[in-house]
């Protein structure tokens, strides 16, 4: 990592948010690759990887809830931390920041729908095979 | 006359009721100057390139920039402190605008605040490098090429990528004809627009012609300030300033604001004030608090130097027909985070020229109100100022300060409320009217009186001084 790389330094297999946990801020990764986790029943299920310029933690600037999974690196990561309390001051001035926002939340529902069809396909393969 | 082209969602998001354009409109098509290649050009063309994508608008829209910003020195140097506040940082992340490590010569993650009675470092909440100290040109004179660019090529690179024109050439002046603008270079060449965005500073003379042509406009207040570069080395900036910000709280007159900021191989030096003068600059230099910031507590001789102007009063107003001021050309914020000013004036302009209109009823209504917002935050900020001084003056309030922020230091659990307050008027973080607030707050008053009175009956230890010896 360089003098001029901004952002605070996460190490390989470190979370960065917890499953859980409550959350005040956003993340925008600006080296590296993360992973997306969520347990559930016991079982660790791997939803996603992102990379630099993505972000993840958004849910925290608009809702009050537990965070919805867990976020790793993956190797040495570098993220930059995005406070709420900056961010939703900021929107009120100027809502027009909550776009590019939006815009992640809209390209993780179209990956959604893709995949919600694609598991639908599996199930209806898999009860025709029975 | 284009009337429509925005979907109610936009309207909303972007400016809340429904107004109607006021006069002139953007339409396919049309031509939209901007004068001046620093911060408040690049942004205000970048977004406004955006939004109009956003809604499907074919605008065409020129930087007029002599500099290349390629060249190290005064000839590719835009004067400025080179700092991108935290709060600035954050918000160009979330606009997908990533600062890369290659144009930010150092992260800034602390504050080290130098008083005659001592030194206290201030780090961020996080502990996390989310300040960028940078060069807007491409390096002081004596700067070998590296690999690091300049933050004003970078976002000029970013506004070209969205389809704006970047023309090499000096304007000389602005002829109206028929209520339009005309671009007129020295060359005798000429280019009529829709709309011009001034953004040249308050350094060049082209804003007064400007404005010579346009009586309803009165241009921007400035005064003097203080800029130098020191050539150490890599290393040895390391070791006297490591990854901090330093600040000088001294009772100098006339001095509202002295920082130096590790770059690299050298260090900027910033003085802000009123009309800093050598007089001023000999009598910071000479202070012992400077010279234990440089080895063997000698100052060096600086490499290159300048006294360029800031805004310290709005443009009134900041616009006209078919013509608006962005950056320190309108309105900056005091002292502070004037590259954050002209991302704010920039983009409040981009929004009203893409999704109002261009007229001057349309900027009084829809472009004014951010500027206002900065102007009123302004005379709060003067007010904050006032007090930082009466502090400075009496040794007793330096030592209750200090005694104050460095036991919030130590207690990691504790409200940090002078550590706050200072960390927000030293780095432009935060608007000045959360500071004020802040410090009328009954637990600072109370806790800052408890302070005074501790430091007025104990007797003060001989201070220890330099970045090592921080409390």
């Amino acid at each position: 990592m360089t003098s001029g790389a901004l952002g605070r330094v996460y190490r390989d297999g470190e979370s960065i948010v917890v499953q859980g946990e409550m959350g005040e801020n956003m993340y925008v990764i600006q080296q590296g690759t993360v992973e997306v986790l969520r347990e559930e029943a016991g079982r660790m299920f791997r939803l996603t990887e992102l990379g630099p310029g993505e972000i993840f933690g958004e849910m925290a600037l608009y809702e009050k809830a537990p965070r919805s999974a867990t976020v790793r690196a993956v190797g040495e990561v570098r993220a930059l931390t995005v406070d709420k309390k900056t961010f939703l001051r900021r929107v009120q001035e100027d809502p027009s920041l909550a776009f590019n926002v939006l815009r992640a939340l809209s390209a993780r529902i179209r990956a959604l729908d893709v995949e919600v069809v694609a598991l639908r396909e599996q199930l209806r393969a898999r009860r025709e095979e029975t | 006359m284009r009337r429509g082209h925005k979907s109610t969602l936009e309207t909303q998001l972007t400016s809340g009721l429904e107004t109607g354009p006021k006069g002139p409109v953007l339409e396919d098509g049309s031509r939209v100057a901007v004068l001046g290649g620093g911060p408040a050009g690049s942004f205000f063309s970048y977004f406004l390139k955006q939004m109009a994508a956003s809604i499907d608008l074919d605008v065409d829209v020129v930087i007029y920039e002599p500099r290349s910003f390629t060249s190290s020195g005064p000839a590719g140097c835009n004067h400025c402190g080179g700092i991108v506040s935290e709060s600035l940082v954050q918000l160009l992340a979330t606009e997908g605008i990533n600062l890369p490590a290659d144009i930010v010569q150092r992260g800034i993650d602390s504050y080290v605040i130098h008083m005659d009675v001592g030194s206290v470092r201030i780090d961020t909440p996080l502990h996390e490098k989310r300040i960028a100290a940078l060069y807007r040109g491409n390096g002081p004179r004596t700067s070998e090429p590296s690999d690091v660019g300049g933050f004003d090529r970078y976002l000029q690179d970013l506004a070209a990528a969205k389809g704006v024109r970047i023309v090499r050439q000096l304007v000389e002046r602005i002829d109206w004809s028929g209520g339009r603008p005309s671009v007129v270079c020295p060359d005798g060449s000429r280019e009529t627009y829709d709309l011009v965005a001034v953004a040249s500073g308050v350094n060049s003379r082209l804003a007064e012609s400007i404005v010579a042509e346009r009586p309803d406009v009165r241009l921007a207040g400035k005064t003097k300030t203080y800029i130098c570069e020191f050539r150490l080395g890599r290393d040895v900036v390391e070791r006297c300033l490591g990854q901090s910000m330093h600040v000088f709280v001294l009772d100098l007159p006339r001095l509202e604001f002295a920082a130096m900021i590790p770059k690299g191989d050298f260090i900027t030096m910033c003085l802000l004030g009123d009309d800093v003068d050598d007089e001023l600059v000999r009598s910071f230099l000479a202070a012992d608090e400077v010279r234990a910031c440089f080895p063997g507590g000698t100052v060096p001789e600086h490499v290159c130097h300048c006294f360029p102007h800031i805004n310290v009063r709005a443009a009134d107003p900041p616009f006209s027909e078919r013509l608006v001021f962005v950056g320190d050309s309108g309105v900056a914020r005091l002292y502070k985070d004037g590259i954050g000013s002209a991302y704010r004036t920039a983009k409040a302009a981009a929004r009203t020229a893409v999704f109002h209109g261009v007229s001057a009823a349309d900027f009084r209504e829809h472009f004014l109100p951010a500027c206002r917002a900065i102007d009123f935050d302004n005379t709060l900020g003067r007010m904050v100022f006032a007090s930082s001084a009466l502090i400075q003056r009496w040794r007793f309030s330096r030592r209750a300060m200090l005694r104050m922020t460095t036991r919030e230091q130590k207690d990691t659990r504790g409200p940090r409320r002078m550590s706050g307050v200072l960390w927000d008027v030293f780095t432009g973080s935060a608007p000045y009217r959360d500071v004020f607030v802040r410090s009328l707050h009954p637990a600072f008053v109370g806790s800052l009186l408890w302070n005074v009175l501790a430091a007025v009956t104990t007797v003060p230890k001989v201070p220890t001084r330099g970045p090592r010896s921080t409390l």
